[in-house]
């Protein structure tokens, strides 16, 4: 677990999905939020260095993308959470053209 | 203080800094003032097309020449400046592009292209991230792309390494006569002096060539150029449309980091006094419509950055290059009409033939100066099919 | 009617549109958030119910005040949330909204676009887990969270101690507060404090005091050495004491803050002039009093020109209004500008003492290990800067980005860009100012791909 709910817990819960996994969140948080209270991160560096997690909060690292089953991006940390959506830490195969190995 | 050496070299982007290399390597003595810093203008701005389908025949033998040097620069710079040979794919939107594709492929059969005619079928079969609109292209598989922001400094620290004496941030402030000799006085009060002078200045050298008494009408304008955020590498060859339309004109390339950097459908304003070059938005966002269209999966992706530089074109969009018509010992290598960047290393080479043995085999006659004076040779090619 | 652009809804731009609103001007107000207030004086998100006094502590009053005015505000002028202004040039401010694009021809553009948290790299910064002190501080405003269970809060600044006291006021765990700035440089600067803003330098030090009694640890003079990880978690925090001792804490998570920076790009990208600031060590864009640019038709207000703030912020926001009417031939009230100006003075000297209290400490440019990320965005260690700087030659920040790749990536090098400069110039043996500043590239913030122009849309 990394985030701590300090306060303002008696929202409405809803869940929404990482990779398949279902996350707990309440009505206004953020994805970011809500994964990091269950202690995920948010993608991986597209140069091998590790999981990342946001940094900044405010839109302007650029650190928080993830993408939605849609094909989409969402910026986490600036992003309300709705019910249901389905998000993913990388793009799957109908996203983007098969890597070069 | 003063220097001498057999070769003075004003412009120090890809073209100064290739032709002091290869300069060296025949062991003339080379002195190479820059203004700025190494390859900060077109040689370091461009899209890094090392691209030789879509050129002319006529341009073909210099362009293989720099084809040989690309594929070897790690021995001769020491590093491979980010080359990688993915191909070219060359696209059109109309079935009727077949016939043109194909009569260009037959007009450089000679020259060892290897190009290949692909219909909707082949297209599928090889190149699926293109959109279905494609309906024809013409893929050149020896064709490659480079990091154009490393490649001139690369070739201006070998040089330097054989012994070349490079100034850079230094100023020309006007030019003079010592006995037989060229010379030149900075701005900071050195003189450079050498017998043989080359003018490699990309947009500035019209007004240097104008105090030889030879007039160029240069026109001076910038890419536009941008890049995505990092993907999975996956789009293999470098892409280009194949059109007469300019809005539709795009060319794009996948380095292997994943950011994909494009460029095309016009450019925007430049300055030789300001030494800058602005991204016209509108240009931007007509460039993503493009890509869309080019690529659908490109509308996934991000835009992080744009820029542009000062380049330099001809009306007839051939270079200059050679010796002067008009001054013994001086010559030119310049207006390479934003697609230099593959010839560089070539164009380094032939000018130091040139100016070393005074020949050269390879045929650079159409790129004299002296076709401006003489009104010869000015009809104009179809640039806007190149990329 | 002249059109009048203000681009940023944080105390500055709001104040700047109150004024002009007042005047019966027609202003366009363009926001990057959901909700106007900025950061400093966030909203918490419909539904949460926090009061203003536990959310803004001795500042609620002009948090409410603002989002009051902001309110009232709104139905009277163009306001556009959630939009970004991605380039600006030629009196044409380009904005994008979800994914659509407009141009917003203006005859004047009040540019208060805030700022940023200032950082210094440190081994292990890139662990989830770390994150910016005003992230810690959004966290609690916007969301009722703590980044951690165990938070240590290393940099300096006013705002280091300003987040911990907010963090146990909430009833999070603060491990510690970790300051580089020498203890001896806050004595110093003390009379300089005190005499500008008393209320305010004293609130400070009740801060240091609250942190204390409730048994937190707090250090300066410290040096720090790296964020120890397990790969996807923050494990604990290694630091050198001021006596010179190596420390090690147990943490989940880090709050790491050196001050802020001004978000110049628009202003950049518009062409105006900056010159170098030799007090908090940034190049800031150049302004008169009132915050006119060096273009004509540019404005600047708030921290995007120089972090004085909040308090700075509404009053440089209103005196840019005020230059704005003036410019265009309406009349300004004499009186209330000049005591504007009075205040606006006080707190540049406020300023300057802070600077002078937590020096920015450029000193760990030289300290960062080859092997640690500079860019966060690109993965670009010192050791590759500095080779870049030393082998490759190049003694220049935008030589050295252009080499390297440092600043090249999403974030357009908004946190590796001061450092940089500070890694490229320790290196190089060069004075900061001499080695340049990264230049601002459009677009400000990512573009998608799939933006249209309203025209096409």
């Amino acid at each position: 677990m990394s985030f701590r709910r300090l306060a303002e817990t008696e929202r409405r819960a809803i869940t929404f999905e990482v990779d398949g996994h279902a996350v707990a969140a309440l009505e206004g948080d953020t994805y970011l939020t809500a994964i990091r209270i269950a202690g995920l991160a948010l993608r991986r560096s597209e140069f091998g260095d590790g999981p990342r997690a946001g940094f900044c909060l405010m839109g302007a690292c650029q650190d928080c993308w993830i993408w939605t089953q849609a094909g989409e991006r969402l910026r986490a940390c600036s992003t309300t959470a709705e019910a249901g959506t389905r998000l993913l830490t990388e793009p799957d195969a109908g996203m983007w053209p098969c890597p070069i190995s | 203080m003063s220097e001498k050496a057999d070769v003075l070299i004003i412009g120090g982007g890809l073209m100064g800094a290739a032709s002091a290399f290869f300069l060296r390597q025949r062991g003339l003595s080379v002195l190479l003032v820059e203004h700025d810093r190494i390859g900060q203008q077109a040689s370091g701005v461009n899209f890094g097309n090392v691209r030789r389908h879509g050129r002319p025949a006529e341009q073909m033998e210099l362009s293989n020449r720099a084809h040989e040097i690309w594929t070897k620069l790690p021995a001769l710079v020491g590093e491979d400046c980010e080359f990688l040979r993915t191909g070219h794919l060359r696209v059109g939107y109309h079935e009727a592009d077949e016939e043109a594709l194909a009569d260009y492929a037959s007009s450089v059969r000679d020259f060892g292209l290897g190009l290949e005619i692909l219909g909707r079928k082949a297209l599928n079969e090889r190149f699926s991230q293109v959109s279905e609109k494609v309906k024809v292209a013409s893929f050149s598989p020896y064709c490659a792309h480079a990091n154009p922001r490393i490649t001139a400094p690369a070739f201006g620290r070998a040089a330097a390494r054989l012994g070349a004496k490079i100034f850079e941030q230094t100023i020309c402030e006007s030019f003079g006569r010592a006995g037989a000799d060229f010379e030149i006085h900075t701005r900071d009060g050195r003189r450079f002096q050498a017998a043989t002078l080359l003018l490699t200045c990309g947009a500035w050298t019209g007004a240097m060539a104008a105090q030889f008494g030879e007039t160029v009408p240069l026109a001076v304008r910038g890419p536009q150029m941008g890049v995505t955020e990092p993907m999975p590498y996956a789009l293999k060859p470098v892409i280009g449309v194949f059109t007469e339309k300019l809005e539709q004109m795009i060319y794009l390339r996948q380095i292997k980091r994943g950011n994909v950097v494009f460029g095309g459908g016009g450019r925007g304003p430049a300055s030789t006094a300001t030494r800058r070059a602005s991204v016209d938005p509108t240009i931007t966002l007509n460039q993503f419509r493009q890509l869309r269209e080019l690529v659908p999966a490109l509308g996934r992706l991000r835009l992080i950055r744009v820029w542009s530089g000062v380049e330099s074109y001809l009306p007839d969009d051939r270079p200059v290059m050679g010796e002067s018509a008009a001054v013994p010992g001086l010559f030119y290598a310049f207006g390479f009409c934003g697609h230099g960047f593959q010839l560089g290393p070539g164009v380094g080479a032939t000018m130091a033939e040139l100016i070393a043995t005074g020949r050269t085999s390879i045929p650079i006659a159409p790129y004299t100066i002296g076709r401006f004076g003489s009104g010869q040779g000015t009809e104009r090619s179809s640039s806007r099919r190149l990329h | 009617m002249p059109d009048i652009v203000i681009i940023g809804a944080g105390p500055a731009g709001i104040r700047a549109a109150e004024t002009l609103a007042e005047q019966r001007l027609p202003v366009t107000l363009v926001d990057e958030g959901e909700r106007g207030g900025g950061q400093i004086y966030r909203r918490q998100p419909a539904g949460f119910r926090r009061s203003y006094a536990s959310l803004y502590g001795s500042e609620a009053g002009k948090a409410k005040a603002l989002h009051d005015t902001f309110d009232r505000l709104k139905a009277r002028i163009d306001y556009r949330p959630n939009t970004l202004a991605w380039n600006i040039a030629d009196n044409v401010l380009h904005t994008v909204t979800g994914a659509v694009a407009r141009r917003l021809r203006f005859d004047a553009a009040i540019l208060a676009t805030g700022a940023t948290d200032r950082l210094i790299p440190v081994d292990g910064w890139t662990t989830p887990g770390v994150y910016s002190l005003g992230a810690a501080q959004i966290a609690l405003k916007a969301q009722a969270c703590a980044i951690g269970g165990a938070v240590v809060f290393m940099g300096t600044g006013p705002l280091l101690y300003l987040v911990a006291c907010q963090y146990v006021k909430a009833g999070a765990r603060v491990a510690a507060v970790l300051d580089t700035s020498p203890l001896s440089a806050r004595h110093q600067a003390l009379p300089r404090l005190l005499t500008s803003r008393p209320g305010l330098a004293l609130r400070g030090l009740r801060l240091i005091l609250q942190l204390r009694s409730a048994g937190i640890p707090v250090e300066t003079g410290i040096t720090p050495l790296a964020i120890a990880n397990d790969g996807a978690n923050v494990t604990g925090l290694r630091y050198r004491s001021s006596s010179g001792e190596i420390e090690e804490l147990a943490c989940d998570a880090v709050g790491l803050g050196y001050h802020l920076r001004p978000e110049t790009q628009l202003a950049d990208l518009a062409g105006c002039a900056l010159s170098f600031d030799e007090t908090s060590r940034l190049w800031l864009p150049k302004t008169d009093p009132d915050g006119r640019a060096s273009v004509a038709g540019l404005y600047l207000a708030g921290d995007g020109a120089r972090i004085a703030g909040a308090d700075a912020a509404e009053i440089s926001g209103r005196l840019a209004a005020y230059a704005v009417l003036a410019d265009l031939g309406h009349g300004v009230p004499e009186s209330k500008r000049r005591a504007l100006h009075r205040a606006a003075r006080r707190l540049e000297r406020f300023r300057l003492a802070l600077a002078q209290a937590f020096p920015w400490p450029h000193w760990l440019a030289g300290e960062i290990a080859d092997e640690v990320l500079v860019c966060r965005c690109e993965k670009i260690s010192a050791g590759e800067l500095r080779h870049a700087a030393t082998t490759l030659g190049a003694a220049e920040l935008n030589r050295a980005k252009a080499f390297s790749r440092v600043g090249m990536g999403r974030c357009q090098g908004r946190y590796c860009g001061t450092i940089a400069a500070e890694i490229v110039a320790a290196t190089c043996g060069r004075p900061v100012d001499g080695v340049g500043r990264l230049r601002g590239q459009a677009p400000v913030k990512p573009l998608p791909l799939a933006t249209t122009a309203e025209e096409a849309a």
